[in-house]
C-alpha cells in the first residue's frame, strides 16, 4: 500500500493554495497584456488587475499600495532592501548591522558589502534566539544606514521583538528593514505601529506562486535605493522589468488568504503544535525544543533528539518530509549556524530537526508523524553508542574524539 | 538524496547491532568519529585463539550511509582472521555501497573502526 | 480586438501552457511539496538541457526576465570600459555604469567603422553589448562582425536577442558572442522568466546573492512552471522559425505595398519579418493610438516600457530621424497568432485614420 507521504516543512516551501492558482492562471492566457502597455485594452487590464495584487499586499502590511513594489522573490527583495539603501546612503552612511541568524541571502548580501568597505555589525542572539535589545541600541553609532533583522527566523520560527527595534531604529534615525518571508500572513504585520522602512515578503512561503515576492519602502518619511535592475523604470524606478501579471496576482491573492485566514490558522496550528510536542514529550526523554516556545510562531518546532543524527532519522522517517536545518544549506555537512548561533553545541545540533506546520496539515497528520518519530528515534538509539555511553553514565566531553 | 538499495537495506535491517563486553580480554573495542561532526562508530570484535574474528558488533551514530558502512563490515569481518579484516579497504566499501562521493567520510571511519578496533585487541593481548 | 503588440508581450502559446499546467498541478500538491521539489528540479534541469541543445549553448541561467539579465551582466563591468549601441533597450542604456556610445548610420544598423575607432580608444579591454534584433524598427544588427571586431581586441561580447528569438536562425556558438540574454514573454512564453545564456568558463559575479542557486550566478527559488513553459516556447518558436518569418514576411510586404504614404524605418537595412516602425507624416502617434484603440487595433509607440510616456523614440533619434516625424511613428508587431484579417484590419484603420486626420489638417 502506498501510503500518503505528511508534508512538514512548511517553513521551506508551501504548496499553491488552488484559490490561488485559479485566481492567476486566466491571466497568463486570456489577459496576458503587458503592464506597462499603455496604449491599449490588454495592457490596461493587466496593469489593473496587478494594481490590485499590489492593494492586496498593501493590506496585509497595513501599507500604502504605492508603497509595495514587486521582485522576483524575497532573495531580490532582501538584496535590494540591503545593497540598495547601503549604497544610496553610502556617503554618510556606511555601517550596517543586522544579526547573525539571518537568512543567507541577508548574510551574503552584507558581506558582500563588507568587501567594498562598509562595516557589518553581526548582532549575537541569546540561547532563546531573540536578539538583546540593548546591545541594537549601543551598536548603533552616527555611520549606522540600515538596520536589517529579520520578523521570523526560519529555522527556529523566532518572532525578534520588531515593535521595539522599529522604535530605537526610528528613535536613532536609522532605517529598519525586516525580512518577512516567514512572517507575513502568520503574525500580525503593521509597518506602521512597528516603524518598519522595508519590509521583504515572498509568495511561495504563503502559498503563493515561486517567482515572485515584494519589497516594502516606506514613503513617509521617505526611504531611497538604487536599483539592483534598471531599465524601464517600471516600480517607482527601484526595480525594472516587465512584471508578470498572472504571478503579481498570485501573491495578492495568496495576501489576502492568508489575511483573512491568519487568526484562525493561528488557533489551529498552535493546538496542532501543542499536541504533536507533548506527544513526543511524553514518550521520549531528553529531547530539546532549540528557540523561544513563546515567542514562536505556531508552524515551528525545532527539536534536537539527543544521541541521533538528524540525517539518519530523516532516512528513517521518509514517510515524513522534514529538514534537518535550512533547506538552501541541508545538502551541506556542516550543522546549522543559526543554532550555533543559540549556543546549541556541535553535537547537539547534529541532532537536530526542524518541523513545519502548516495550512494542509492535519491532527491525523501530526499523530502519524509523532508515532514515527518516536518509534525511530528509539530505533536508532538502540543503535548508537552516545546513547548507551550516556545511559552508563560516561560523561560524553570526558573523552577525547577524534574529530576528522 | 538518494540512497542506493543496499545502503537502505542495511539501514533498515542492520546486521550485528549491539555490544560485547569491552572487559574481555578476547574483545577489542573501536570508537571512532565525533559527536561535533555528526558520526560516531563502535565496532567491537571478539577473537578466538586462532586469531579468526568470531563475533562482530556495532552501534553507530550518525546518517544512513554511516549506519550501513559500519553494518557491512560487521559481516564483512566475521571469519576472517585480524590480518584479513585489518586490509579491507574504504574504497572496497564505498563501492560495495554506491556511495555518493560526500559520503565517502561514512567509508573511511568504517575503514577507521576495524583497524582501532584491532589496535585494541592487540594491546591487550600484547602480554599473553 | 486585433493584436498588433507582439513586441511588447507575445500571447502565450498552448504549448507553453500545457508545459506550465502540468508543472503547477505539481506545485499545489499539499502533501509532498518535498519529493515534488526534486521532481521540479530535475524538471528544470531538464528544461535547460533541451533549450542548451535548441540554442546550441553550454550554460544557461534562468532570471526573472531580460531585464535581470542584461543587468546581471553589465553589473560585471563596472569598473571597465562598456561600449552599447544608441538604439538598446533601456534595461542596457540604464543598466551600464558610464558606457560610451556608439552610434548606428541611418539604416538603422550599428556603424562598425565608429566600433572599430572606439575600440582601439580604450587601453584595456571591457564589453561590448549590442542587441540582436531592435524591438522598435526589428533591423538585424551587425553582431557577428561586431563581435569579430571586439573579441580581435579581447573584448567580451554581450547580446540581447530577446526581440531575435523565434523571428531568425539563432545559434549561440555561431553568433561567438559570449553571453545572450533572453526574454520568454517576448517568444510566446510566460511573463516572469528569461535568461541569460553565457559561455562555460565565464563566471559572473551575482546580482542577487543567496542559497548560491544557478552555478553560484543567481540566488533565489526558480519557478519550475514559467521555466518549462519558457522552454516549451522557445523550442517551438525556433522549431517554427522558418515557416512563421515566411508567413509573416508576406504580411509586412502586404502592408507596406498597400501603404505607400507610409514612411517605413529600417527600410534599407535587413529586418525581422514581424515589425513595422511606420510614420504617418503629420499625425501624432498618440492621436493615431487612440484612433487605433478606437478602431479595435492594438499597437504601440515604440517600447512598451517608455511607451506610457510617450516620450521621443530615442531609437529613430539615433537614425538620425527628426523629432517631428519621430513623434509620428508608430509600431505594428506581429506573432504566431497574427491572421491575414488582422493584416487588413490593420490597413483599414491606417488608411481611415489617415485620410480623417489629413482632411481635418486640409480644413
Amino acid at each position: 500500500m502506498v501510503t500518503r507521504p505528511i508534508y512538514l516543512d512548511y517553513q521551506s516551501t508551501t504548496p499553491c493554495d488552488p484559490r490561488v492558482l485559479e485566481a492567476m492562471l486566466p491571466y497568463f492566457t486570456i489577459d496576458f497584456g503587458n503592464p506597462h502597455s499603455r496604449s491599449h485594452f490588454y495592457g490596461w487590464q493587466a496593469e489593473e488587475a496587478v494594481e490590485q495584487a499590489r492593494a492586496q499586499v498593501a493590506r496585509i502590511l497595513n501599507a500604502d499600495p504605492k508603497e509595495v513594489i514587486f521582485t522576483s522573490g524575497a532573495t531580490e527583495s532582501n538584496n535590494l532592501a540591503i545593497k540598495g539603501v547601503a549604497h544610496f546612503y553610502k556617503a554618510h552612511k556606511d555601517h550596517i548591522i543586522t544579526c547573525m541568524t539571518e537568512h543567507k541571502c541577508v548574510l551574503d548580501s552584507c558581506r558582500h558589502l563588507e568587501q567594498g568597505g562598509f562595516k557589518v555589525t553581526y548582532l549575537p542572539v541569546r540561547p532563546n534566539g531573540l536578539i538583546d535589545l540593548n546591545k541594537l541600541r549601543e551598536a548603533i553609532t552616527e555611520r549606522t544606514g540600515l538596520v536589517s533583522i529579520m520578523a521570523v527566523n526560519n529555522e527556529i520560527g523566532i518572532i525578534q521583538p520588531l515593535e521595539e527595534i522599529g522604535k530605537i531604529c526610528r528613535e536613532k534615525g536609522v532605517f529598519f528593514h525586516t525580512d518577512a518571508a516567514q512572517a507575513v500572513g502568520k503574525i500580525p504585520i503593521d509597518v506602521e505601529a512597528m516603524n518598519i522602512d522595508l519590509l521583504s515578503l515572498s509568495s511561495h512561503k504563503i502559498y503563493g506562486p515561486k517567482g515572485v515576492g515584494a519589497l516594502y519602502v516606506r514613503r513617509k518619511p521617505r526611504v531611497r535605493l538604487t536599483a539592483l535592475i534598471n531599465g524601464g523604470g517600471q516600480e517607482r524606478g527601484m526595480r525594472s522589468g516587465t512584471l508578470s501579471t498572472p504571478l503579481c496576482v498570485g501573491l495578492g491573492k495568496a495576501c489576502e488568504i492568508a489575511g483573512e485566514e491568519m487568526l484562525s490558522e493561528y488557533k489551529r496550528l498552535t493546538a496542532l503544535r501543542n499536541r504533536f510536542y507533548s506527544t513526543l514529550q511524553a514518550e521520549l526523554e531528553e529531547i530539546y525544543l532549540n528557540g523561544d516556545l513563546e515567542k514562536r510562531i505556531p508552524g515551528n518546532l525545532n527539536i534536537s533528539f539527543s544521541h541521533v543524527e538528524g540525517e539518519g532519522l530523516i532516512m528513517g522517517i521518509k514517510e515524513i518530509a522534514v529538514s534537518s536545518g535550512s533547506a538552501c544549506t541541508s545538502a551541506s555537512l556542516e550543522p546549522s549556524y543559526v543554532l550555533r548561533a543559540l549556543g546549541v553545541e556541535e553535537e547537539m545540533a547534529h541532532t537536530s530537526l526542524r518541523i513545519g506546520f502548516g495550512r494542509f496539515t492535519t491532527e491525523e497528520d501530526v499523530d502519524t508523524a509523532a508515532q514515527k518519530i518516536i518509534k525511530e528515534v528509539k530505533r536508532l538509539r538502540e543503535m548508537s553508542p552516545l546513547w548507551e555511553m550516556a545511559r552508563q553514565g560516561i560523561d560524553l566531553k570526558s573523552i577525547e574524539w577524534a574529530e576528522h | 538524496m538518494a540512497y542506493s538499495q543496499k545502503v537502505i537495506d542495511h539501514y533498515e535491517n542492520p546486521r550485528n547491532v549491539g555490544s560485547l563486553d569491552p572487559k574481555e580480554e578476547n574483545v577489542g573495542t573501536g570508537l571512532v568519529g565525533a559527536p561535533a561532526c555528526g558520526d560516531v562508530m563502535k565496532l567491537q570484535i571478539k577473537v578466538n585463539d586462532k586469531g579468526v574474528i568470531e563475533d562482530a558488533k556495532f552501534k553507530t551514530f550518525g546518517c544512513g550511509s554511516a549506519i550501513a558502512s559500519s553494518s557491512l563490515v560487521t559481516e564483512w569481518i566475521k571469519g576472517k582472521t585480524l590480518e584479513e579484516a585489518g586490509a579491507i579497504k574504504n574504497t572496497e566499501i564505498a563501492q560495495h555501497l554506491s556511495l555518493p562521493p560526500v559520503k565517502i567520510h561514512c567509508s573511511m571511519l568504517a575503514e577507521d573502526a576495524i583497524r582501532a578496533a584491532i589496535r585494541d585487541y592487540k594491546e591487550k593481548n600484547r602480554a599473553g | 480586438m486585433v493584436y498588433l503588440d507582439y513586441n511588447a508581450s507575445v500571447p502565450l502559446r498552448p504549448c507553453a501552457k500545457e508545459a506550465m499546467m502540468a508543472a503547477f498541478a505539481y506545485e499545489g500538491n499539499a502533501s509532498s511539496p518535498h519529493k515534488v521539489g526534486r521532481k521540479l528540479r530535475a524538471m528544470i534541469d531538464g528544461a535547460r538541457k533541451n533549450m542548451l541543445g535548441r540554442l546550441g549553448a553550454k550554460r544557461i541561467i534562468f532570471t526573472s526576465g531580460g531585464t535581470e539579465a542584461n543587468a546581471l551582466v553589465l553589473s560585471n563591468f563596472g569598473d571597465r570600459p562598456v561600449l552599447v549601441s544608441t538604439i538598446e533597450h533601456d534595461s542596457v542604456l540604464k543598466g551600464a555604469v558610464a558606457p560610451t556610445y556608439v552610434p548606428v548610420k541611418e539604416d538603422g544598423r550599428l556603424d562598425l567603422e565608429v566600433l572599430e575607432k572606439a575600440l582601439l580608444s580604450f587601453d584595456k579591454p571591457g564589453l561590448l553589448s549590442l542587441m540582436l534584433v531592435n524591438n522598435e524598427t526589428g533591423v538585424i544588427q551587425p553582431l557577428q562582425e561586431a563581435t569579430f571586431l571586439a573579441h580581435a581586441k579581447g573584448w567580451k561580447v554581450h547580446t540581447d536577442a530577446s526581440q531575435a528569438l523565434g523571428r531568425i536562425p539563432l545559434s549561440f556558438e555561431d553568433l561567438g558572442v559570449d553571453m545572450m540574454t533572453l526574454s520568454a514573454h517576448k517568444c510566446g512564453g510566460p511573463v516572469g522568466v528569461g535568461a541569460l545564456v553565457l559561455k562555460e568558463d565565464l563566471h559572473l559575479q551575482p546580482l542577487i546573492r543567496g542559497g548560491g542557486q544557478e552555478y553560484g550566478m543567481r540566488s533565489g527559488t526558480l519557478s519550475t512552471p514559467l521555466v518549462l513553459g519558457f522552454e516549451a516556447a522557445v523550442s517551438e518558436a525556433l522549431q517554427e522559425e522558418t515557416h512563421a518569418s515566411k508567413r509573416l514576411r508576406e504580411f509586412q510586404q502586404k502592408i507596406e505595398a498597400a501603404l505607400p504614404q507610409a514612411i517605413i524605418y529600417g527600410k534599407g537595412a535587413p529586418r525581422v519579418s514581424h515589425v513595422i516602425c511606420l510614420g504617418m507624416p503629420g499625425i501624432p502617434a498618440d492621436l493615431q493610438l487612440m484612433s487605433f484603440d478606437l478602431k479595435g487595433v492594438a499597437i504601440s509607440a515604440g517600447a512598451a516600457c517608455s511607451s506610457g510616456k510617450m516620450k521621443d523614440s530615442h531609437v529613430l533619434e539615433a537614425m538620425g530621424v527628426s523629432p517631428q516625424d519621430s513623434r509620428c511613428a508608430i509600431r505594428l508587431s506581429m506573432g504566431w497568432k497574427t491572421t491575414e484579417n488582422d493584416v487588413i484590419a490593420f490597413i483599414q484603420a491606417w488608411k481611415e485614420i489617415c485620410e480623417k486626420q489629413s482632411l481635418k489638417e486640409a480644413s
